[in-house]
């Protein structure tokens, strides 16, 4: 795909959700916690385009305020990864030796634990809330920046305009800081919009299990998990939040390879 | 290769010390009692004391710790609190059924992204290609857990042709497999692609061609044989991605593996079981690593080098 198309169809997708979760409250055509039992999987009709849940509740309006939970995860899962991973990459690749030694070692073990299994088992013992899926998200988010990171510092250290600031006086902090992250910062904003695309699959993955947000909460995930039980007499229910996922989820990875062969054309494919 | 070999072993000690120690943190030290998680906040004090000194959470934390490596040391993961048996055994019965998903959706994964790719590759630039790179991007949006119930409604409940749910004959297999192999493929469709598209402009396939050999061998024996060495690499990667991915496709179809396991443990506040199969999958995932870290090495001899 085109670089410039990538950029405005990712770009366009996720603003257009943005838009969307963030005036849920002027577009939700109901409370998304109005129970009407009697009316409880109604199908989709005119006044209800996404049709009712087992209680009878707005699936359109759930699927829009869902959608604030997903992304304020998302956003904020990876904007701490990327705090800490940042840090205690440059920190690893500016210092070296044993420091450098050490911070790697700790990243093996973060990368021995598969995909979300560390989030499960953190979540198996933190109460279900918003703040404690983001510091399970980013227990092991930090880690794949950390790397990164560490990579682009140790190519950046020996490079004449770190020697000059360096000879000029500046310290470690400042030469991280002024003069190492802000060159670092391109290849971590890509990784970061193809990161939240996983945070949003991971939040999304333990509500879906029950560890997640919980009811009557509305979230993408916990509406599958609900909608399992009535695959059969109401397919609506697990229909229209999936979509929401994929759509969110497919336009931060258009979104992320536009940026990757904009801002690091050496990784184009 | 032993020099190799011996560092690998090495680098892995630490790595299995590190995640053990991690799991015990995790339940054992941060905050949020197990013993309330398990009781619920009514339970009375008395019965709180007893489960705590059941569990040896009574005792201090660095004995708890040494118990919990030695145990570890002899294959000892405690036992369950409901099952009232030994952790290992329960996780034992389900690891046939988590290995024939992984395996069946390895293989289901590698059917759909090896003809995509190769495809692709050999189309570059033509709607076959836009076609196929389109494809890889929305399979990868497509969590485990929409895919399977969507699976469902088709083939189980409109067709009728495949069971819902559960683990009774071969064709139970099909449909989780497909699930969880669907969400492998993009990846590795989008390494085949790239791969070939390095391999094809090279001399060597260029003098096959010239030598009048047919342009299916040249591909097939010639071009995609250096082409698998980064899918070899990646299917190891997305090996933890295919273990986390089976937690919620056996739960989707209530397969009865060491995925569902975890999460039927977590409902019933089983803690040992928790605690025993987070350390089992992690631990699966690396031995999987270290064992294509050694083929790797095996297939291309630079990688012993560096």
């Amino acid at each position: 795909m085109r670089r410039g198309l990538s950029i405005y169809l990712g770009g366009g997708i996720i603003a257009v959700l943005l838009i969307a979760t963030l005036a849920a409250p002027l577009l939700s055509p109901q409370n998304p916690y109005e129970m009407e039992l009697a009316q409880g999987l109604a199908a989709p009709e005119a006044a209800h385009p996404f049709g009712r849940d087992k209680l009878g509740r707005d699936i359109l309006s759930r699927v829009l305020h869902g959608g604030r939970t997903s992304l304020t995860v998302g956003f904020a899962a990876v904007s701490v990864s990327v705090l800490l991973g940042v840090i205690i990459g440059g920190i690893a690749g500016y210092l070296g030796g044993v420091w450098d030694e050490a911070i790697m070692r700790v990243t093996d073990v973060f990368l021995a634990f598969p995909g979300i299994l560390l989030a499960i088992a953190l979540m198996s013992v933190l109460a279900p809330s918003l703040w404690n899926i983001v510091i399970s998200l980013s227990v092991f988010g930090w880690v794949g920046y950390a790397r990164l990171t560490r990579a682009q510092v140790l190519a950046l250290r020996e490079r004449e305009f770190v020697i000059a600031a360096h000879a000029a006086g500046a310290t470690p902090g400042r030469i991280l800081t002024r003069h190492l992250f802000t060159n670092v910062i391109s290849p971590v904003i890509v990784e970061a919009s193809i990161g939240m695309a996983g945070a949003i699959l991971a939040e999304s993955g333990l509500s879906f299990l029950g560890l997640g947000i919980q009811p009557p909460e509305p979230s993408w995930g916990a509406m599958l998990a609900e909608g399992r039980d009535f695959l059969l007499v109401a397919p609506h229910l697990t229909i229209y939040p999936g979509i929401a996922i994929a759509l969110t989820v497919m336009g931060l990875n258009i979104l992320g390879d536009g940026l990757r062969d904009l801002l690091d054309p050496t990784q184009k494919r | 290769m032993r020099k190799f070999l011996l560092r690998r072993i090495l680098l892995l000690i630490p790595v299995l010390w590190g995640v053990t120690t991690l799991v015990f943190i995790v339940t054992q030290v941060l905050p949020g009692d197990p013993v309330d998680l398990m009781l619920g906040e009514t339970a009375r004090p008395a019965q709180r004391e007893q489960l705590r000194k059941t569990l040896g959470l009574d005792r201090p934390l660095g004995v708890q710790y040494a118990d919990y490596m030695g145990g570890l040391l002899r294959g000892d993961l405690g036992n369950s609190l409901h099952q009232k048996r030994a952790v290992s055994a329960i996780i034992f019965e389900r690891t046939y059924a988590s290995a024939e998903l992984t395996l069946a959706s390895m293989a289901v994964a590698l059917l759909i992204s090896l003809p995509l790719g190769i495809t692709a590759a050999r189309r570059q630039g033509t709607a076959l290609d836009l076609g196929a790179g389109f494809l890889a991007v929305a399979g990868a949006s497509m969590p485990v857990f929409w895919l399977g119930p969507l699976l469902i409604i088709v083939f189980s409940i409109g067709l009728g042709w495949l069971p819902v749910s559960g683990r009774e004959g071969s064709l139970s297999l099909i449909l989780p497999a497909v699930t969880l192999g669907a969400a492998l493929s993009p990846i590795l469709m989008r390494m085949a692609r790239s791969s070939l598209l390095e391999v094809l402009p090279q001399d060597y396939i260029s003098a096959a061609r010239a030598k009048g050999i047919s342009e299916k061998r040249v591909l097939w024996l010639h071009a995609l044989k250096n082409a698998c060495l980064p899918l070899i690499t990646i299917l190891s990667l997305q090996l933890g991605a295919l273990l986390s991915g089976a937690i919620i496709t056996e739960t989707v179809f209530a397969w009865p593996g060491v995925g569902r396991l975890v999460i039927q443990a977590i409902a019933s506040r089983d803690y040992p079981l928790v605690q025993g199969c987070v350390l089992f999958i992690a631990a699966v995932y690396v031995s999987a690593n270290f064992l294509a870290d050694i083929a790797y090495a095996w297939l291309d001899p630079r990688v012993r080098l560096t």
